[in-house]
């Protein structure tokens, strides 16, 4: 699905990732753990396609497609999708108006016919019922004065609802009670098929409860030091990631 | 001793202006010519013209309408009463009105139907009361309740200069609503110049929607001076899609207790258009509500000028005046002046005002791009919300849609 190698890239002069490698298949689903700066979300922002970042080296190969090659409404069409840590308020923009204009401008790329109201409107009530988000929310305003969980919510209705060959959710467990978790999570595994895949990156190993994954890895430094399987996100909960940094620096 | 003013540019440019034949009181009409015959045009060192040269105008000579006309279809409104001006001459109207209704042309007036327009000595306004040649004036009658709108749609040919006054007065407990349509016929370089006086009664909903559409090439300079007697309700829409110079002046009265002024506004401009809205709204009495917002989209080497000023008199109490102005700069070389004014004499009122300019939001287009919406429908559709904010509260439907319309095919938006 996605071969990411030696991926090195900076923002700033600054550089943040430092030769990275990541395999993920159709089926698997991959944490990437790590501290704080160690480029998770740089990971994903340079996935999804901001230009912030700028790529020095390696190469990212999409199924089949050079990624890096991609602007980012065509990742999307492509079948990539962000689950945005901070998702942004668009005041006036409805979520369902965007989500039509999505779904059909990715229709088109594909060559194929625009989605009836019917079946949209069909679509639009099956999905919200995945992550239990409100059909009101759905007709307001992109994430305008929703409450942090249902700004995450209305990330997985928007996944649901694009039905992505690989989905990157980032951060999405940050600042969600237990009950809110929850939901987002079996909203994740609903979603779940032998023909996608999911990298969820998180700080936190309670997340991994609820999805778990095939492959835990941990980003140090800006290089994926570690890989292992849902223990490894257990070990990393007990005893931190000090012993990994000495790992790493003694070597 | 008159000043004597050696190069006079106001002297050139209207010196083959025919002066008006309208029944204008004559004190009013003479008080005009002096006015002009020893004023020049303001210079960017007057208050009211700081961010707005006139030099565009200054330096152009314009023609006299003739008797041209042309064959117009366009309605907004499905049931209007739709009177159809070109270049100031009155080519169409309905052949009955509703009962409690009078529109005539302003050529029809007595002197004491005129008595009422202002008489603001400024250079526009002067200009107006010397050479108008024609407008409308609109009576509603006490308790009538207009389930028509009126539509008054103005086209402009060649460069000409259009002098229009229109008179509104709505008697107590009536109801109306008034939609102004200016466009084009060609790409000229025409200037009109509207002023109308309205008075609104007590306890009257009037409703008046300005649509601005004329070519790029056009100028236009409007003033709306409303005066709100207690119990009224007067809303403004304006809504500036193009020209190459607009000048909206609206300056309202409020003197009666217990009314409610909305005053709204969006312009969307590119290339290197010029929209300046000024606006006055004179709280003079207690226990009254206005609303103001204006929002603006800015592109290319485009220039926008907000001046809003809010008043509440001293002993006007419990005055709510809220005002604000937004824009969206989309590129590097577009300038927006902006200036929220509140001036309060009361000492138990509610007031706010703000002004806002900044760059489209980036973030929200990545977002959307993030979903696979290209960049181009992405910006339109974050701007096309940021302006809609000031376009949807037009209540009337067929004028949204028609502004809708006019959007789309000049910008590319949907709605």
């Amino acid at each position: 699905m996605i071969k990411i190698k030696n991926l090195h890239a900076n923002i700033e002069g600054k550089e943040i990732l430092k030769g990275l490698n990541l395999e993920v298949n159709a089926g698997e689903v991959h944490a990437i753990m790590g501290p704080n700066g160690a480029g998770k979300s740089t990971l994903a922002s340079i996935l999804a396609g901001r230009e912030e970042y700028e790529v020095t080296e390696g190469s990212v190969d999409f199924d089949g497609k050079d990624l890096l090659e991609l602007s980012t409404e065509d990742r999307a069409r492509e079948g990539l999708f962000l689950a945005f840590q901070y998702p942004v308020e668009i005041p006036g923009v409805s979520n369902v108006n965007f989500l039509r204009t999505a779904l059909n401008e990715i229709r088109e790329y594909k060559g194929e016919e625009p989605i009836s109201a019917k079946d949209f409107m069909a679509k639009v009530r099956e999905k919200s019922a995945i992550v239990e988000l409100d059909s009101k929310l759905a007709s307001r305003s992109v994430n305008e004065g929703f409450s942090g969980g249902e700004k995450k919510r209305n990330e997985i209705f928007q996944m649901a609802m694009l039905e992505p060959k690989l989905a990157i959710l980032d951060e999405t467990d940050s600042g969600l009670d237990i009950d809110a978790l929850r939901i987002v999570a079996s909203g994740v595994n609903k979603l779940k098929t032998p023909e996608n895949a999911t990298i969820v990156i998180t700080h936190y190993q309670r997340l991994l409860d609820y999805i778990v994954p095939d492959y835990v890895h941990v980003l140090y430094n800006g290089r994926i030091v570690k890989t292992g399987t849902k223990e490894l996100a257990l070990e990393l909960e007990e005893k931190g990631y000090d012993w990994i940094k000495e790992e790493v620096d003694a070597n | 001793m008159q000043e004597v003013i050696s190069t006079n540019k106001l002297a050139a440019f209207r010196a083959n202006f025919a002066s008006t034949t309208l029944t204008f009181p004559d004190d009013k009409v003479s008080a005009a010519f002096e006015f002009l015959n020893t004023s020049d045009f303001p210079t960017t060192k007057h208050e009211n013209w700081k961010y707005t040269r006139l030099a565009r105008i200054a330096n152009l000579r314009f023609d006299q309408p003739d008797e041209s006309k042309i064959d117009s279809s366009l309605r907004i409104c499905a049931e209007s009463l739709q009177f159809v001006f070109h270049n100031g001459n009155l080519i169409q109207q309905p052949e009955n009105l509703p009962s409690g209704l009078t529109v005539k042309s302003i050529q029809d007036c007595s002197a004491e139907e005129l008595a009422i327009v202002s008489t603001e000595l400024n250079t526009f306004e002067a200009m107006n009361l010397a050479y108008a040649s024609n407008g409308l004036f609109i009576h509603v009658a006490a308790k009538t309740n207009l389930e028509q709108a009126i539509e008054i749609v103005h086209y402009t040919t060649g460069n000409e200069f259009v002098a229009l006054r229109n008179v509104i007065k709505t008697d107590a407990l009536s109801k109306a609503e008034i939609v102004m349509n200016y466009m084009s016929v060609d790409e000229s370089n025409s200037l009109l110049n509207v002023v109308t006086d309205i008075e609104v009664g007590a306890g009257t909903l009037l409703t008046l929607h300005k649509i601005q559409a004329e070519a790029g090439t056009n100028f236009h300079i409007s003033k709306v001076n409303s005066k709100q007697d207690k119990d009224s309700n007067f809303s403004l829409h304006t809504t500036t899609l193009n020209g190459n110079f607009v000048r909206n002046d609206v300056n309202v009265a409020v003197n009666g207790q217990n009314c409610e002024t909305n005053l709204y506004g969006a312009y969307i401009l590119n290339g290197t258009q010029h929209v300046d809205n000024h606006t006055v709204i004179d709280h003079k009495v207690a226990q009254c509500l206005s609303n103001e917002l204006y929002k603006g989209v800015i592109d290319d080497k485009a220039t926008a000028v907000f001046n809003g000023k809010v008043f509440v008199r001293k002993d006007a109490q419990k005055i709510n005046a809220f005002q604000s102005n937004a824009n969206v700069l989309m590129s590097d070389d577009a300038t927006v002046n902006s200036k929220p004014e509140l001036e309060i004499y009361a000492d138990d009122v509610k007031c706010s005002h703000g002004s806002t300019t900044g760059q489209l939001d980036e973030e929200a287009v990545f977002y959307l791009r993030a979903r696979g919406i290209s960049e181009k429908s992405a910006r339109n559709l974050v701007v096309s919300a940021f302006v809609n904010d000031a376009l949807e509260k037009t209540e009337n439907e067929e004028v949204l849609t028609y502004i809708y319309s006019l959007v789309k095919e000049r910008f590319g938006w949907e709605f």
